[in-house]
């Protein structure tokens, strides 16, 4: 029969779907020097947990020898996007895209897991989203209990998909962006930032964003919040749904591209990334690329931008801590900014700063990674966290909510006492601290 | 036995989690870091113990299924490629470094560990263990062995097989042999120990070694020297040898290596330059000071055009610079990169790199060479691209010029990556008719059946 589909015709239907990196893929030598860095092939040591091995799975796949699978799929969702393969690439490779193109072919040969193709429709619905989460943080006392000091909880009840003894964020009762007004003025000010919360902030880590605006404020900085920003669609563009994804970054771009602001902040790395890369990701369509292009100049991490502009060290207090930092994969590699957080938490009077070993390694999350395969991701984490024991630390600083999730839970789970913070966090209290 | 019971057999022996055979396992372990090799296994086996390894052998001797012994799969000779099919032994399981004999200098390590991580336990005592692949933080230390790896470090220290002082070893009938031991002096019967370092898993699979350790330098020092002509580089090398001075590592890019690594970091290197060395003396303070000294003279006595001596650690990190970063800019040009280790006595560099020079040209390919000049082992480093079939026969012509070239020179086909399946064609013109067949001998003695790693080193038996 002319129309009958054979494993031939599939495999051949498969390649047209990684065709155009061809060339990118060739690019790999398949040294393996990426075994040395991946967190996750540290601990299976198996060849499709590392760059190499996916690279040459998507090759088979271009030469015809292999069809995308469902074994595909999986290979290709072990990865954590930490990009550490790539900062070590000797030959420039950029795997960590390469593997996201792996992703977004077997989305379009196989359709996306059910489950994420219901997450990512409430996702993408910002009304439908925004209610189910203040539902959430309303009754989260019914479902959750509460870890004294960690600003985390554990389910009450065993929850799908998660582990019963994970400690996980709380959901605010009240989203941030509900507890502010949506321009927040101050005297004299010196220049009007927008404030991109990103949804980790805005529904559970309100501290985090609390203590940008509260910064912020300090430095006579004007803020606007835009009420309809929604998700920076990293979680999406991640798991390949890059038609999704850039949809959602649209979205973004409508919100803040005619803001009459200097900057646009962010306090989570990821967040932040998927802003400044929206040109990259929309650069098939020239206007929507120029239109990225113009948000995407504004765009800083909040310690990126205190650093740049300056900010006010007369009106700091103590604080008294031993504080150490994990630099999150998309803060040093993403967007490479690890200096000015730093040079801000040591600028804090009284801080003791120690840096840990390994810093820059990833603490394991990989944003859902850590819902799939949590037990990896907790093995990854318990080097993270042995990493921090040697310090002896009172804090632990990390410019990413998902990271502070993620290590908060390993420090139970190891029962270690620090405390995650992000840095903004820490000069907020010092700025407290200077009022008393 | 057709495959299906074989893999349930394997499954018996290793458990059904350590055998892998989906069709994505299979193509994940059909090639390692040698362009051009893709061969299909039918089981990808991880076993946990010499007993496990011993009763897969048994397994695949009565049945002849070829076996091939993996690390990391990081070695550039197509060592692990499975050329026929059958069982791809993956040993990262031996993951333990099971002992660190302070009195008698002696680690005991199992064969699936990385080679950094030994260093990086062993710093704490001061110790180090001196082989130094360019593959250091991915190789597994069975790999280093099977290879018999060297490194940076050659000149001074040696290469793995002086480092290697017992085994234990599966041979292909399933018999667990241990060979050498903790004796510093052991003449007893054969030197099997070395017999096994560097045989590329055809006649055994090696499962833990000794090793011995020796103290760390306590300082270092670096330089670097630009020279006009290769020539007055070489005889720059064979005057510091002269001087009665072994550096820890004496190193040489070409001009090839030295432009490409100017393009793509701009670190201010001289582009003109014929050849650039790269010393670092190590030893007692005192010492190393006095040497340094002396060193720098010989360079300014072969007419070194600019000579540096490294005054911090960053300083010297830097220096270093254009020899770490040689290989990367080279594969950056193009998308295959050959790393071709042809070596020659230490006086016969500058002829070597000459050859290697006139085979770029004379097939138009592009070649930079960079590598351990102290030890006259070379890098010939081709970059080209693999789907491009015209240009991998000339690829293949320059690559034979240079091969025929190292053999004239007196020199060796390999100083480190071994011979595998890239450098087969040559194996006769280097060791003879007679040489070859001594070697099959012992194959055949060892492994009758041809099942370790067949078709690789000798080819066929």
């Amino acid at each position: 029969m002319a129309n009958e589909l054979t494993a031939e015709a599939l495999n051949k239907h498969d390649a047209t779907l990684l065709a155009d990196i061809d060339d990118a893929l060739a690019n790999c030598m398949k040294c393996g020097n990426c075994q040395a860095g991946c967190p996750i092939y540290r601990e299976t040591r198996k060849e499709f947990s590392v760059a190499r091995g996916k690279i040459s799975l998507m090759q088979g796949i271009l030469s015809g020898k292999l069809p995308i699978s469902e074994e595909f799929d999986h290979i290709m969702a072990q990865c954590l996007n930490c990009k550490t393969c790539s900062a070590n690439c000797p030959c420039g490779v950029k795997a960590d895209d390469l593997i996201l193109r792996g992703r977004n072919a077997a989305v379009k040969a196989r359709g996306l897991h059910p489950i994420k193709k219901n997450v990512f429709r409430l996702l993408s619905n910002r009304p439908l989203f925004n209610a189910v989460l203040r539902m959430g943080g309303m009754f989260g006392w019914l479902t959750f209990k509460e870890i004294p000091d960690k600003n985390a909880v554990l389910s009450r009840f065993p929850a799908p998909g998660m582990d019963p003894n994970r400690a996980t964020a709380p959901l605010a009762s009240t989203p941030l962006r509900s507890k502010y007004p949506e321009v927040i003025k101050v005297p004299n000010a010196r220049m009007r930032v927008a404030f991109f919360t990103g949804c980790t902030i805005n529904y559970m880590y309100t501290d985090m964003g609390e203590a940008v605006i509260e910064v912020l404020k300090a430095n006579d900085i004007e803020i606007v919040i835009p009420p309809k920003q929604h998700c920076c669609a990293t979680p999406v563009h991640v798991s390949g749904c890059f038609d999704l994804a850039n949809e959602m970054a649209q979205n973004t771009i409508k919100t803040f591209e005619n803001l009459d602001v200097q900057y646009i902040i962010g306090a989570c790395g990821s967040c932040v990334e998927a802003l400044k890369t929206y040109p990259e990701w929309l650069k098939d369509d020239p206007e929507w690329k120029a239109r990225a292009e113009k948000v995407a100049v504004k765009v800083r991490e909040i310690s990126e931008f205190l650093v740049e502009v300056g900010y006010k060290k007369d009106i700091m207090g103590p604080v008294n801590k031993k504080i150490t930092m994990h630099d999150p994969c998309h803060m040093v590699r993403g967007i490479k900014v690890t200096k000015q957080p730093r040079e801000i938490l040591k600028s804090i009077p009284g801080v003791e700063f120690i840096e840990m070993n390994e810093a820059d390694r990833c603490c394991g999350s990989g944003g859902s990674f850590s819902l799939a395969h949590y037990e990896l991701s907790r093995q990854i984490n318990d080097r993270k966290c042995a990493n921090i024991k040697k310090t002896n630390a009172d804090y632990v600083t990390a410019s990413c909510p998902s990271c502070r999730m993620h290590i908060t839970d390993g420090l139970y789970q190891n029962k270690m006492p620090q405390v995650v913070y992000h840095p903004i966090q820490v000069l907020a209290e010092s700025y407290r601290n200077y009022k008393k | 036995m057709d495959k299906a019971q074989m893999i349930d057999e394997l499954k018996k022996i290793v458990g059904e989690e350590n055998v892998l055979t989906s069709p994505e396992a299979l193509y994940e372990y059909s090639y390692d870091a040698t362009p051009g090799h893709l061969y299909s296994p039918d089981a990808v086996v991880s076993p946990g113990n010499a007993q496990e390894v011993s009763e897969v052998l048994k397994l695949a001797n009565a049945n002849k299924i070829p076996v091939y012994p993996r690390g990391s799969g990081t070695n550039l000779s197509a060592g692990t490629a499975p050329l026929k099919g059958g069982i791809v032994l993956l040993m990262l399981r031996f993951n333990k470094i099971l002992d660190v004999d302070l009195e008698n200098l002696i680690a005991e390590v199992e064969v699936g560990v990385v080679v950094q991580d030994i260093n990086d336990h062993i710093a704490q005592y001061g110790l180090i263990y001196p082989p130094d692949p360019g593959t250091v933080k991915t190789a597994s230390l069975g790999g280093t062995i099977s290879e018999n790896a060297g490194g940076l470090r050659g000149l001074k220290y040696g290469i793995t097989k002086n480092y290697v002082q017992g085994l234990e070893v599966v041979l292909a009938n399933g018999d667990i042999i241990h060979t050498g031991g903790k004796n510093v002096k052991d003449v007893s019967g054969y030197d099997m120990t070395k017999l096994f370092t560097g045989a590329e898993g055809t006649l055994g699979v090696v499962t833990k070694a000794f090793l011995k350790l020796v103290p760390a330098p306590e300082a270092t020092k670096s330089m670097m020297a630009v020279f006009d002509t290769i020539e007055d580089a070489g005889r720059a090398v064979s005057g510091i040898i002269a001087a009665k001075i072994i550096p820890a590592t004496l190193e040489i890019l070409d001009n090839a290596s030295i432009r490409t690594v100017e393009d793509f970091m701009h670190v201010g290197l001289p582009v003109d330059a014929d050849a650039i060395l790269l010393i670092e003396v190590d030893g007692h303070p005192i010492i190393v000071k006095d040497e340094a000294d002396k060193v720098m003279k010989v360079l300014q006595d072969n007419n070194a055009r600019e000579v540096t001596m490294a005054k911090s650690a960053e300083h010297k990190n830097q220096l270093w610079t254009a020899r770490r970063m040689a290989l990367p800019c080279l594969a950056k040009l193009r998308p295959t990169t050959f790393v071709e280790d042809a070596t020659v006595p230490r006086s016969k560099i500058p002829a070597f790199l000459n050859v290697v020079k006139k085979a770029a040209k004379d097939h138009n390919v592009t070649i930079g060479t960079f590598g351990h000049a102290g030890d006259g082992n070379m890098h010939p480093t081709i970059v080209c691209d693999i789907r491009d079939e015209e240009e991998m026969k000339r690829v293949h012509k320059a690559m034979d010029d240079i091969f025929r070239g190292a053999v004239e020179l007196g020199g060796t086909l390999s100083g480190e990556h071994g011979i595998g399946l890239g450098k087969l064609p040559w194996m006769e013109l280097q060791h003879g008719k007679q040489g070859m067949e001594a070697m099959r001998n012992i194959k055949r003695a060892l492994d009758p059946n041809l099942i370790l790693n067949p078709g690789k080193l000798l080819g066929e038996c």
